[in-house]
This record gives structure tokens, sequence and C-alpha cells, in this order.
């Protein structure tokens, strides 16, 4: 076999969650009253943006998470494949020019030449003292000077079309896809999507979908011959780096955030619902955690775990896997202590809900109290958990990268956005500054970031089932075949309008 | 004489959801120097969007386009926005429906009012000071050079209503306007509030522009109504002449669908339908789906407006150039004559539930260790008992404890002491198993019906969960005259259709109904479990009049055909009237009297049931109404007053009330009060300290 899979923890924590997400997915489809709602999300414009620009991080997340040893090219005594001692994944096969072509130390975007002087020997033994020529990056290049401009700009136009192309294929597929679920021919869907009249903005997507594609198109044109976004203190690609933190950014975003809901949801509510002692009991805890500063916190717990790991190293097979394993407790320690807010948030919001007149009416029923909170408590407080944890996620990115910073966040070896900032850091202050490491991370968390928040945003707003998202623009013509998907019920209409301002009770 | 206002053609716009709403549309009225306006309307109609219009201050959404709005040949409208500063508080002043959210809290009233001062005049410190005493001593604030700096929270519900209104009359304005100036506040609170406003009005010689939902308000307040409809008036006229004969067929229906006495043995006349959409454009007579003698032309032509007499217009095609005289009584014509509540043959029902000195109190706990310094004795040792089938009504002013008893007789909230028997079991201190079983017997329907659905769940899950948690089996239970209902799904068809709802609703999220709409479900939700008896927790004070017939018609049938007995927690008087078989009235934790219905109202014998009934307002005015005044407030009940807790606001108050609580007096098998004015039985002492 030419590799041996690898299963990481996280990996396995990965997709044990996709699994999941699967499953809720093909639960929700099957349930026409979870479905409505859910469909209600992709009338949101920006929802719609956000979501492709999140798919494709989540796209090179995952493919970073198919982890696995290539075998090497000898054989042991006994003619069994030996493995190579260094991890890889998918994405690291699909960008493989990105990972091998190593300069000595920083260049810029797109240079050719190092970005620090050097003292090279010419051959008549001569010594001189210039930027040197990249190994890798423009190396195809007679004399820089006169063909750079020439061949960026051709290899960007090239790019571009490349871009172009893709897009133009997606576009077509979207298009055939939609005439073949909606029965309608190919040139309504167009005129729908050009009109802006679907239910779904295709248009939106659209657009999103032809500036990634443009920009990966070029940047992958690119790529083979330059260093786009240019090279860290070692020779690394930037960009691949970036590439590579967007699975650790996803899983501490993602890993901690379930790790932390199961206590800020169980203990939160039950202290809001059931007051008493057991809401005592759980202040002081939350109180107690929260006035201890976070960071000697983690920081104490994982220098505990490095020992361990340090006089341990049987346990472990690869760097990889001991790097992860640091990273899945990071991620434990983050959850276990960011769960207060959320926590205290809930509590409130059930100790509003549960003087609430529906809940009293439960209980006049005799519903249990596990019923009354998971049927009543927390579809109402859904909305919040679903804001705190993107917000949480923006925050555990950020955190992650402070951590590394203070020395106790991921392992060295990882490639994070912490690392990175906390790497190109120093390099700020220097003279000519080094300016695009920092650059880049900025640019991919905040477009994660950003991302994340909107779609949460537009998920929130078609929860509530108070909202209508999608107003029909009056001067399309009418199709029958939508219609009934947009509204669920053509009734619904009349009795909603009927209290403009509803007085508030008269007591 | 020239109006001091005048609206003309006014069109507020509000830009919500698809299309704009037209919330006031072509309004026109005018108000004299002096006198009291009433606009009167349900909610939607627009009432506070016209004030709001007045004020110029209208939500961001909001939007005037067209109209003019003229104060002294002023045209509001025109002003520019510092100008118009300078008439509100000034010329116009406003008081609002809530005191509790009208006043800023982390402010002294005195500062509040200081703040309308200096704006409008040039006042020294001095002269500010005493001004604020004045206006305070005015609303009849008693103490109040002391009580002018303390802070909203300190102030009863009434006293800030008060406040608001010194508030109001601070800078001296020729128009008040009052949007449900007493709606918030409890009846004997509302007298003493309406007659405070009555006599600002003679002293300062002030015109006021009453915004309200009551008729009973009207009657005793104002000088001139307008009735508003879908945005627009239908109808304005002098109060007697509106009271004595209703032209426009809305008008009509409002009177015939008000609850009260002479009604018990009829249902109530509804008005179908809801307020339109104010969204369209109208092509006809606003009101002509709900009327109930609509003609063709109604739908057909907008009708203008109909001089009954010079001061009396109505806008309705009934008055059109033949002058028909529309029937006076022509809304009692369609009501089906209810037949006589079937009297069971026993004269004593069997008692369904027995309460013995129920108490219920809340422990008021202080410090680090939650030490416990006191009690809220918010039920304090009631009896009552409700007979299979019967109504007994619970009246009492807001926070005498009605909506704990309710709660505490389903065990929702666990009582201190006493007992409470439903047939033969005891249900407090039933383990909670034991006591899920005997749930589906007693259910409850709540006040708001806002907060009383999960906005998260389909009506058909609201309706199961209740049959799910308690296992009702559908089968079993089929009311007579009933399709046997088989499975659970027609079993919610069947309640859908009991409650008058088509049966898809059930399919549908909460917020897509309206209020009334809203407490049918919740009745559905209750009936679901096929209950003995209903705890109605002033089930129709959160809706509209003619809403509330609908609520109350339902639920009177549903105690005909079903034999349900009802524990009717209340406020209003009518309503009692019109539902109740018996009456218990409630004050500071305790029943004070009951009796039969005809007993307690007729002739209330505790000076509090005196004075409640007396606080109501009334449409038809009563030549031997004796005015009871009562002054004050409800005290807390967490430090009740000694002896009779009613003394301190008592107008017969003697020594003795103030050291022993009064033993019970009977007038009749069923009438009892606790008063000293009356014989006293020796026997029960229990209430003595």
């Amino acid at each position: 076999m030419p590799f041996s899979p690898i299963l990481l923890w996280t990996d396995a924590l990965i997709y044990l969650l996709v699994v999941f997400v699967l499953c809720f997915i093909w639960y929700v489809r099957r349930h026409a009253h979870m479905l409505t709602p859910w469909k209600r999300v992709g009338h949101s414009t920006s929802g719609m943006s956000a979501l492709t620009i999140l798919l494709f991080f989540l796209l090179i997340g995952l493919l970073d998470t198919v982890h696995f040893r290539p075998a090497l090219e000898h054989k042991n005594d006994e003619g069994n494949a030996v493995y190579s001692v260094e991890v890889l994944s998918l994405l690291d096969v699909l960008v493989e020019p990105l990972r091998t072509q190593v300069e000595k130390t920083y260049s810029a975007p797109l240079a050719t030449h190092l970005y620090a002087k050097e003292t090279l020997e010419l051959p008549g033994g001569r010594q001189v003292r210039t930027f040197a020529r990249l190994q890798h990056g423009g190396a195809h290049l007679q004399d820089p000077e006169a063909e750079y401009n020439d061949d960026i700009a051709w290899r960007s136009a090239q790019g571009l079309l490349l871009g172009f192309v893709i897009w133009s294929v997606l576009t077509a597929a979207i298009i055939a896809g939609l005439a073949r679920f909606h029965p309608k021919r190919i040139p309504q869907s167009i005129s729908a999507i050009w009109h802006r009249s679907t239910e779904i903005p295709w248009h939106a997507i659209l657009i999103t979908l032809f500036i990634l594609s443009m920009l990966i198109g070029w940047s992958a044109m690119l790529a083979s011959h330059y260093h786009v976004l240019g090279t860290d203190k070692v020779g690394q690609d930037i960009l691949y780096q970036s590439l590579k933190s967007i699975r650790v950014a996803l899983v501490i975003g993602t890993l901690t955030t379930l790790i932390m809901l199961p206590f800020a949801l169980l203990l939160g509510i039950a202290a809001g619902y059931f007051r008493g002692w057991l809401d005592d009991v759980i202040q002081y805890v939350y109180t107690t955690l929260n006035s201890i500063p976070s960071v000697l916190l983690i920081a104490a717990a994982v220098l505990m775990m490095q020992v361990y790991i340090e006089t341990h190293p049987e346990l472990f097979e690869t760097v990889a896997s001991r790097a992860d394993l640091r990273l899945l407790f990071l991620c434990i320690i983050l959850g276990i202590t960011s769960w207060t807010s959320l926590c205290r948030l809930l509590r409130g919001e059930a100790m509003k809900l549960r003087e609430l007149e529906y809940i009293q009416a439960a209980h006049a029923f005799g519903v249990s109290h596990w019923r009354i909170i998971s049927r009543h408590i927390l579809p109402n407080v859904m909305h919040l958990v679903l804001i705190a944890t993107v917000m949480d996620f923006s925050g555990l990115v950020l955190a992650e990268a402070v951590l590394s910073y203070v020395g106790v966040g991921v392992d060295p070896t990882m490639i994070s956005f912490g690392t990175m900032i906390n790497a190109a850091r120093l390099e700020m202050a220097r003279e000519p500054m080094v300016w695009w490491a920092l650059l880049a991370a900025f640019g991919f968390m905040f477009t994660l970031v950003l991302s994340a928040n909107l779609f949460a945003d537009a998920v929130q707003h078609a929860l509530d089932p108070r909202t209508r998202t999608f107003t029909r623009k009056i001067t399309t013509p009418p199709n029958p075949a939508e219609k009934t998907a947009i509204l669920s019920n053509p009734a619904t209409a009349a009795p909603a309008a009927a209290p403009i301002f509803p007085e508030p009770p008269q007591r | 004489m020239n109006p001091l206002l005048a609206i003309e053609d006014l069109e507020t716009l509000l830009h919500t959801g698809n299309a704009p709403v037209r919330a006031v549309d072509g309004l026109t009225l005018n108000i004299m120097p002096g006198e009291t306006f009433a606009l009167l309307g349900e909610s939607g109609s627009g009432k506070s969007m016209t004030a709001l219009s007045i004020m110029r201050l209208l939500p961001d959404v909001g939007e005037i386009v067209a109209g003019h709005i003229r104060i002294d040949d002023t045209d509001l409208l025109q002003l520019p926005e510092t100008t118009m500063r300078k008439i509100r508080g000034k010329r116009i002043s406003m008081i609002f429906q809530e005191p509790m959210l009208s006043l800023n809290p982390v402010l002294t009233i005195a500062e509040q009012i200081e703040e309308v001062l200096k704006q409008h005049f040039n006042l020294s410190r001095q002269a500010i000071d005493t001004r604020i005493r004045e206006l305070l001593e005015q609303v009849g604030i008693p103490d109040a050079p002391h009580r002018m700096h303390e802070y909203p929270f300190q102030f009863s519900g009434g006293m800030k209503q008060r406040a608001m209104i010194a508030m109001a009359l601070a800078g001296e304005p020729e128009l008040l306007i009052a949007d449900e100036p007493t709606t918030a506040l409890d009846v004997t609170i509302q007298a003493q509030v309406l007659e405070l406003m009555r006599n600002i009005q003679q002293r300062n010689h002030m015109a006021i522009l009453l915004i309200t939902h009551d008729l009973g308000v009207v009657a005793e307040m104002a000088q001139r109504v307008a009735v508003m409809y879908a945005g627009e008036i239908v109808e304005v006229a002098p109060r007697d002449a509106f009271f004595d004969h209703p032209a426009h067929p809305y008008s009509q229906q409002l009177f015939a669908s008000l609850p009260g006495k002479h009604k018990r043995d009829q249902s109530l006349t509804v008005i179908q339908g809801a307020v339109p959409s104010l969204a369209q454009q109208f092509s006809g007579c606003r009101f002509a789906d709900r009327c109930n003698q609509a003609m063709d032309i109604c739908r057909q032509a907008i009708p203008q407006w109909h001089a009954i007499t010079d001061e009396h217009l109505v806008r309705c095609h009934l008055l059109n150039d033949e002058r028909r005289q529309p029937p006076a009584q022509a809304s009692a014509a369609p009501v089906p004559q209810m037949a006589k509540n079937a009297q069971p043959t026993s004269v004593n029902p069997a008692v369904l539930l027995q309460v013995t000195d129920l108490k219920v109190h809340f422990p008021i706990r202080e410090g680090l260790f939650k030490r416990t310094v006191g009690h809220v004795k918010a039920v304090d040792g009631v009896s009552l008992t409700i007979a299979a089938g019967k109504t007994l009504a619970l009246v009492g002013e807001s926070g005498c404890g009605k909506t704990t008893i309710g709660k505490s007789i389903l065990q929702l909230i666990k009582p201190t002491g006493g007992s409470v028997r439903f047939k033969e079991h005891e249900l407090v201190s039933l383990p909670r198993p034991r006591l899920r079983q005997l749930r589906s017997h007693f259910q409850i329907i709540f006040q708001d019906p806002y907060s009383s659905l999960n906005p998260r769940m389909r009506i058909i899950d609201i309706l199961e969960e209740g049959m799910n948690a308690l296992g009702v089996d559908p089968s079993r239970h089929s009311a007579p005259g009933d399709s046997p209902a088989t499975s659970k799904h027609e079993e919610i068809d069947a309640l859908l259709q009991r409650v008058g709802l088509p049966a898809e609703v059930k399919w549908r999220f909460p917020h897509e109904f309206s209020g009334g709409q809203r407490q049918r479900i919740a009745i559905a939700r209750a009936l679901a479990v096929h209950p003995e008896l209903l705890i109605c927790d002033e089930p129709t004070s959160a809706l509209d009049v003619s809403v509330q017939a609908q609520i109350l018609n339902l639920l009177k049938s549903l105690q005909k055909n079903l034999g349900l007995a009802f524990l009717f927690i209340t406020h209003n008087i009518a309503v009692v009237e019109y539902l109740a078989d018996e009456v218990a009235v409630m004050y500071l934790g305790r029943i004070v009297e009951r009796g039969r219905i005809d007993e307690v109202l007729s002739d209330p014998k505790h000076p509090y049931t005196q004075a409640l009934l007396s606080s109501v307002p009334q449409i038809t005015p009563h030549p031997d109404r004796r005015a009871v005044p009562v002054t004050g407030d409800l005290p807390s009940p967490a430090s009740p007053p000694a002896g009779c807790h009613f003394h301190p606001r008592c107008p017969h108050a003697m020594p003795i009330c103030r050291q022993s609580y009064p033993p019970v007096s009977s007038f009749s098998t069923t009438h009892t009060t606790h008063c000293y004015l009356y014989p006293q039985e020796h026997d029960s002492n229990q209430y003595e300290h």
C-alpha cells in the first residue's frame, strides 16, 4: 500500500461531528415543520454568501483532516513497506509544491529575490552582498527584471481565465440542477436568477463563487512558480501555512464549543429553572471559576499536559499525534474555562422563561421537568446559544493566538493562526517591515470569522418563527410552482396582520 | 367658538412589512377648548398613532403623508423640530398607559418635573421647587415636599400615574392627550385618577383628548365621543346622544358585546371576524365584512358623513338619503336566546373543589445565608367551594392574591398551609406522581394570550402536549353528540372546532394568530385533557371588548355542554355579572365577602365591596348609585395593617377594626362577610391576632 491511514484524535472527533451534522440534516429533511425554518436560512442573501465561503473553508479543513503516512521507497528486511514518520494530509498532497518549495528565509509576496541581503560567492570567487535569487519563486525567469512583469501579467490572465472557466462550470451545474429539480426550462432558470426572483438568492451565491473562483484560479496559476503570499523566516510558503491554519482554527472553534455547550446548557438552565440550592451551588462554581484568571488556569493545565507528553514518548508514534493530542487538550481546557459567560446568560433567560405562562401550563399538565426543559426552555434559548457560540468561535480563534504567544498554545510544530501571528509579531518592528505573514493570517481569520458571524445571523433570524424572511418582489411574474414553497401556508398572511400594535396586557 | 385643535384629513403610514400600513387614514376631528374628547376604539384601530401624530412623536417607521394638525391656526406639521419642542409639554402634553415605563427610574420625581419646567419657563431655583410642590399637591400626592425627592420605585402605580399627570400639567398645557391613562390601574385607583383628571380639567379649563377602549371610562369622562375603526372615525357624537342611540352599526355592536347582568341568560352579540388589514386600499365601508346590517352598497362605495343632528355625525350608508333610522336594538335581534341554564334538579350539586384555610406565604430572604426575615402573606386563610358545573368568580384588585390562589389550587405553587380537596382527593402534600394522575381534572387558562403559548411549537404540538403528558386516551372520553374521536388527530380537530377554529390551524405557529384566537387555543389546550374544573385567570382582560364577548360566549357554551366548573379570577365586575353564579371578593390575601351573585352585587355589605362596585365606571348612570370614596393604595401584603386589613382606607373604620380581624357575619346561608359593621357569629374567631 502506498500509504497507511492515520486517525488522530481530533480527526475522529471531526468525523463524528460531520456524521452528527449529516444525521441532523437527514432528520430535518424528513420533518416538514422543521425543514421550513431551515429553508428560510436560504432566503438570506448575506447568509448564503457567507455559507458559500464557509463551505470553502470547511472543504479545506476536511481535506486537511484526512491524514496518512506515505510509504517510503525502500522496504524493510521482511519486504514490508516502510512508512514515513511524517504525517501528511490530502491537502498537503494537493498543494504539494507549496509544501516542498522552501526558500532560505523571508521573501515578499510574488518576489523573485530574498528579502534580506546576503553574501554570495560568485563563480569567480568574488564575494558580493546582494539580494539572492529565490530557489523556487520565479526561478524559471532568466532575467527577472525584464521578464517579471510580463510573466506575472500572463500568468494572472491565465489564472483569471481558469477561474472563469471553473465558475462557468459551477454555474452551468447549478442552473442545470435548478432546471432539473423545478419543472422549468434552462432559460427560465437563468432569467429567474438574473431577476433575483429565486427563493434561494442564487445571484448572490454566484457572485461569491465568481470572486472565490477568480481568486483560486489566480493564486493556483501563480503559486506554482511564485510564493503568492511570500515566505516566512524559515522560507515556508505563507499561503500554505494559512491553508493549514484553517483546520486548527475550525477545530478549536468547534470542538471547544462542543465541550463547553453541555456545561453551559445543563448548568445554566438547571440553575435558572430549578432555583433553590442548586442555583446557589452553580452560581458559586461559575463565580469562582470566573474569578481565576483563565490564562493561568490554561497555562498550568497545558504545562502539566506537556510534561506528561514528554515523559511518555512511547505513547506517540509520530510528532503529529503528539501535537494533535496537545491541540485536543487545549480545546478541552478552553472549553472548561469558557462556559461561564454562556451559563450565566442561560440562567437569566431560564429564570425569565420559567415564570412564563406556557411553562406554568405545562406544569399544570404534569409534564416532567426534563420534557419542559427540552421542549419549552431549550428551543427558546437556542438563539442565545447560537449567538454566543459564534461569538465564542471568533474569540477562541483569537484566544489560541494569545495562548501561543504566551507559549502554552498549540504545539510549536503545528501551524496555526496563533503561531503565524506570534512569529510575525517580532518582524513588525523590523525595518523594512515583514507585513505579509500577519496580513495573510489576518485576512484568512477575518474572512472565516465574518462569514461564520453572518451565517449564524441568518440562521438565528430564520429559526425565529415570528420573522418572515422572504419578501417576494411584486414586479416578477408569479410562479405557481414556487409559491407553495415560499410561504409555508398561503393563509398565514391573513391572521398575522391582525394586531399591528398589540397593546400590552391590561391589568 | 374656534376649535383648540383641528385635525384635517390626517394620514399616517407605517412602513413595516411589505406594504405600508395606513394606521391613520383620513382622520378629521376638532377639539374645543376645555372639553373632554374621547377617542374610542379597539386595539389596532389607530388611536395611539393619532396621538403620536399630533405630538409628532411617531416611531421611525411612521410617516405623516397628508393632512393638517392645527392648534390655534398654527399647523404643527409645518413647524421645525425646535419649535415643535416648545409646543410639546407647553401647549400639548401627553400621559401614557404604563406609568411604570414612562418615568425614568434613576431620576427623582422632582428632577423629572424640573426638566419640563426648565424647558418651558425661566424660573429661579426657589420658584421651581415651589412649583413642583404645588403641582404634586394639585394631583393629590400627600406629603409632597418630601415625596418629590423620592424615586419612582418608591411610588405605587396610582401615585406614579399622578406624578405623570403632574409632569404633564407642569407646562400648563391647553390640551392634554391621555393615552389609556387608567388601563394599567385597578378600579379603585382608576376611579381616583379619573376624578383627579375631572377636577384638574375644571380648575385649569384644559382640553383633554382621552384615548381609551373602555366604554365605561368614556361615559364617565367625555363630553364628546369619536369612535375609531380601522384608521378612520366612523361616528362622532355628544356623549349622551352616543350612549342613548349609537348610530353606527359598529358602535351598536360594541354595546351589544358588553357583558352585563341583564344578559346573563343569553349569549353576547359578537362582532364576527377581525379588524381588516390596514395595508390595503378600501373600496367600501371598512366595517362591511363584520357588519350585521351590511348591504350591497357597503362593499361598493365608501360611505360619507351623515348628520343625525348637528353634532352627531355617522359614516354609514344606512343613514343615506331616506334617513332610515337604524333599529335601535338591531343588534339584539340576531342573538339566539340561550336556553335558560338547565338548572340541575338537585339543589346542592356535588362539591367539586373545597378549599379550606389555604395559606400561601412567600418568605422574604435577606443576607448571605438567605435568612428568612419575614413573609409576604399572598394568600392568608382562604376558604371556598365550587360545585360541579358552577362558576365562582374571585374578584379583587391586583396584588390581592387572586392569581396565587389559582396557582396554589393547581399546586403550581406549594401552599404553606390549609387544604385543597378535589372531590375526595386531598391535593396538598400529594406526592408528584399521584398528583399527576389527577391533573387532567383541573386546568388553567392564563391572562396573557401572548405568553401562554410557546412561540416555537406548532398548535398541534401545544395541544398534544397535555394529552401525551397525562396519557389521555382520546377514545375514552368523547362528549355525547360528538362523533367518537378515534385518533389523536381527529381529537385535535374536534377540539379546535369546539373552540371555533378551523382544523387546519394546527399546523401553524402561535404568532400567526390574534389575541382572541390565541386565547381560544389556550382554552383548547386545557380542554384537551377533559378537565372538570377550569381556573380562568383573567382570560379576557388582555382582549378587546368584541373579542372578550366571543371568549365569554365560548366559555359559557362549554360550561353548558361539558358541565365544566369555573373558578373565574377577574377584576372586571361586568364579566362577573354576566358569567358567575357565586362571587368572592378578595382583599389582601383574604376573602372579605362572598355569596351568590345577586346577593353580593346588588346588596354589597363589606365597605370594600361597596367601594369596588362604585368605582367601576358605568355606562348607564345609576340614580341610586352611592359613591363610596376609597382613598389610598393597596398596602403591601408583606406588612398588612393590623386588625381588619381594609381599615386604613375604610370610611366606616372604628377603633375595634384596628385591633383584630373581624369574624364572619352571615346574612343568608350563602352570603357572608367579615366586617364589624354587622353582628358577628361567635364561633369563628380564627383570624384574631
